[in-house]
């Protein structure tokens, strides 16, 4: 008999317990991880009620958010820090939970540790205090963020009370033109569903385009699903993913990994699989893409003129002039040719070693323009050394950047890494809102690294394709 | 068992805009802490200072129950701290066009309930409370009805939806959802040793 459940369901009916009063299905969080930001309190509700954590095996710890990349010398300057940074020391401590600190050379951003240190598998219910959680869907994973409140009941129980989701394939077939990325991927696609278009349901992400990407540009797409209202979004495990697994020290290893790439690849939806939406886009009309605004959806191709406010419903113009006043822009004025102060390279979405690499290559033999500040911020301590194994370190330094620790840095500006004033930072990062760079005035311009690289040397928004 | 809540009624304060996320309603600074206590009075601090006229700056609107947005509102990041800075502000349920998901599940988990309203009601209501604030808002989550009357009688009734699931867990007082999953133990061991990872790929 042929399944035609699609790969979100058949995980979802795996994983789910019981059936709860409320019509919530009691599932099981197969891997659970957690951060110095959204944990404290969560520890506290455990102690107050004189809990253990269920299974501190499956739930892995490691810093970020505060993490300063300049210096990691503790105690931290800012003591609020060094007070996060020592609650979930103690916390790991006390409940036996692994935790990748500053000393483990494993440390990085969250959802860039999951996948590099082969935790995070297909056919896994992955949970974290961190809407970015989704990126672990790259894997065939259904993997979503949760608040603190959950991080306890997850701690507690290894469970959370949850609805399912409906499922909404998103396909795009074709090719990519030259200059067209992962990052580009996603931007058009929240711009075409929206911002809201995702709630309710999980996206996977399915076509040739999607087929053909590394496991790195999976998860820059399935990273940004939350920018779209999807509180996941995933893509089927095939060989690519088996072979990206393969030999890291958490995935099974021998014949239990044989066995481990069977099932895995079982999972994925097959040709009869159901789903409660499709939408197709074609991939050849993406172009390297921009966010003007202040929510993820508000983006033009690098080649266009921001748009008018009559061309919006009604219903969205409000929020359409709130973003031409807040970013200071004018409308039907190109994008091309924007002059940026600060260029940010770094982030769960685009913090990776590929990332890196093509950002380097725009990089290289150029300099960083009179009057930008440009920062490199690798995802994971990891990243960072294979980085400066390939000498990438040299190529931004001597161009100018300022190359940095690895953590969240400027993509939201926990650690001392802000934007000034009304600064205009071209960012590989993941949220445009206001003030989410630091600086309660600061703008954001969201774009693949490669975009950001060309930004960095020319000093305004630039179509990367014309530095080739 | 934590308490039931079937209705809330209060004064309510009018912030209709779409795509609010929760690095507005608290930035990011403020997450560097390891309680809640203390959020209160940075809900929407960025807002606050660059819009002297926003709604939580104004003398009439303190004291709000009852919070009136828009479209999305919540959406971002899925810091608990944006709810727990609400609610700790004194914001004890939502009425919107829509939510964002997480921020959705986060006021279920504080017993905040977030309803949904109409456009045109939403309008109404904000014309409502914004020429009296003194206006009293009442959210009646078992009819699902909201009822808004201004001092000088000028009223506003409309119907309000919310999911079954929250609706359930709110109105039974079952929404602290710690203590249901607790009691599943033995459902979950029995469910463990079906899952393939955690039997080593052999079942
Ligand atoms: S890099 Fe940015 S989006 Fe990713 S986890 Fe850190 S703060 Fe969140």
């Amino acid at each position: 008999m042929t399944d035609s459940r699609n790969l979100f369901n058949k995980v979802w009916d795996l994983h789910a317990c019981q059936t709860l009063p409320s019509g919530q299905d009691q599932l099981f969080i197969g891997l659970h991880l957690i951060h110095e930001v959204t944990s404290p309190q969560a520890f506290a509700i455990l102690r107050e009620r004189n809990l253990k954590v269920a299974y501190p095996e499956r739930t892995v710890a490691t810093v970020d958010h505060i993490v300063p990349t300049q210096s990691t010398a503790r105690p931290f300057v800012d003591l609020l820090a060094e007070e996060m940074m020592s609650a979930i020391e103690k916390n790991c401590r006390d409940f036996g939970i692994r935790l990748f600190d500053l000393v483990d050379n494993r440390q990085g951003v969250v959802h860039i540790v999951g996948p590099e240190q082969g935790l995070t598998l297909p056919g896994m219910t992955i949970a974290c205090g961190d809407s970015h959680t989704s990126t672990h869907g790259a894997f065939g994973s259904i993997a979503f963020g949760i608040g603190t409140s959950q991080v306890a009941d997850v701690l507690a129980t290894q469970t959370l009370a949850l609805a399912r989701p409906k499922v909404r394939k998103v396909e795009v077939t074709g090719q990519l033109k030259p200059g067209v990325y992962a990052k580009d991927v996603i931007l058009h696609i929240i711009r075409k569903l929206g911002v809201q278009g995702g709630v309710g349901y999980a996206y996977e992400y399915a076509g040739d385009v999607f087929d053909r990407m590394s496991m790195e540009e999976r998860m820059t797409v399935c990273n940004m699903s939350i920018e779209g209202g999807a509180r996941c979004g995933y893509i089927n495990p095939d060989q690519t993913t088996v072979d990206y697994i393969k030999g890291r020290p958490f995935a099974p290893q021998g014949e239990e990994f044989e066995r481990a790439a069977k099932w895995w690849l079982s999972l994925a939806s097959g040709q009869e699989a159901q789903f409660d939406d499709v939408v197709v886009f074609k991939a050849e009309e993406i172009e390297p893409t921009v966010t003007w605004g202040i929510t993820p959806a508000q983006s033009v191709g690098v080649k266009e003129t921001l748009p008018t406010i009559a061309s919006f419903p009604a219903d969205d113009q409000k929020v359409i002039s709130e973003a031409f006043q807040y970013m200071d822009l004018k409308e039907g004025q190109p994008i091309q040719g924007l002059k940026i102060n600060v260029a940010f390279i770094g982030s769960c979405t685009n913090g990776r070693i590929s990332d890196l690499r093509e950002a380097a290559r725009i990089v290289k033999g150029r300099h960083v323009a009179a009057g930008v500040k440009a920062l490199v911020v690798p995802g994971s301590q990891l990243v960072r050394k294979q980085a400066m194994e390939e000498g990438l370190d040299k190529i931004f330094e001597e161009a100018g950047f300022e190359w940095r620790g690895a953590g969240c840095s400027m993509c939201l500006a926990m650690n001392p890494d802000k934007l000034q004033g009304n600064e205009v930072c071209a960012s590989s990062s993941n949220r445009n809102f206001k003030g989410r760079q630091g600086s309660p005035t600061g703008r954001t311009l969201l774009m693949s690294p490669a975009m950001v690289a060309a930004a960095a040397v020319t000093g305004a928004v630039t179509d990367v394709r014309e530095l080739e | 068992m934590v308490q039931a809540i079937t209705q809330v009624t209060g004064s309510a304060v009018p912030l209709l805009l779409d795509d609010i996320d929760t690095d507005r309603i608290i930035p990011a600074r403020f997450l560097r802490c390891v309680t809640f206590d203390g959020l209160g009075e940075h809900a929407f601090e960025d807002d606050r200072i660059q819009d002297p006229a926003h709604p939580f700056n104004q003398a009439q609107f303190q004291g709000g129950k009852i919070l009136v947005a828009g479209r999305n509102f919540g959406c971002g990041s899925s810091r608990e701290h944006a709810p727990q800075a609400l609610m700790r502000w004194g914001i004890q349920a939502i009425i919107a066009e829509s939510y964002a998901e997480i921020f959705f599940g986060n006021c279920v988990s504080l017993g905040i309930p977030c309803v949904r309203a109409s456009r045109a009601n939403l309008e109404a209501l904000t014309k409502l409370i914004s020429a009296d604030p003194r206006t009293s808002v009442a959210i009646d989550l078992l009819a699902q009805t909201l009822t808004a009357q201004s001092e000088s009688g000028q009223q506003v009734k409309a119907t309000v939806e919310i999911p079954p699931g929250a609706k359930q867990s709110l109105t039974t007082g079952g929404w602290d959802f710690l203590g249901q999953l607790l009691d599943g133990e033995p459902k979950v061991r029995a469910q463990v040793a079906r899952i393939p990872y955690l039997q080593k790929f052999a079942v």
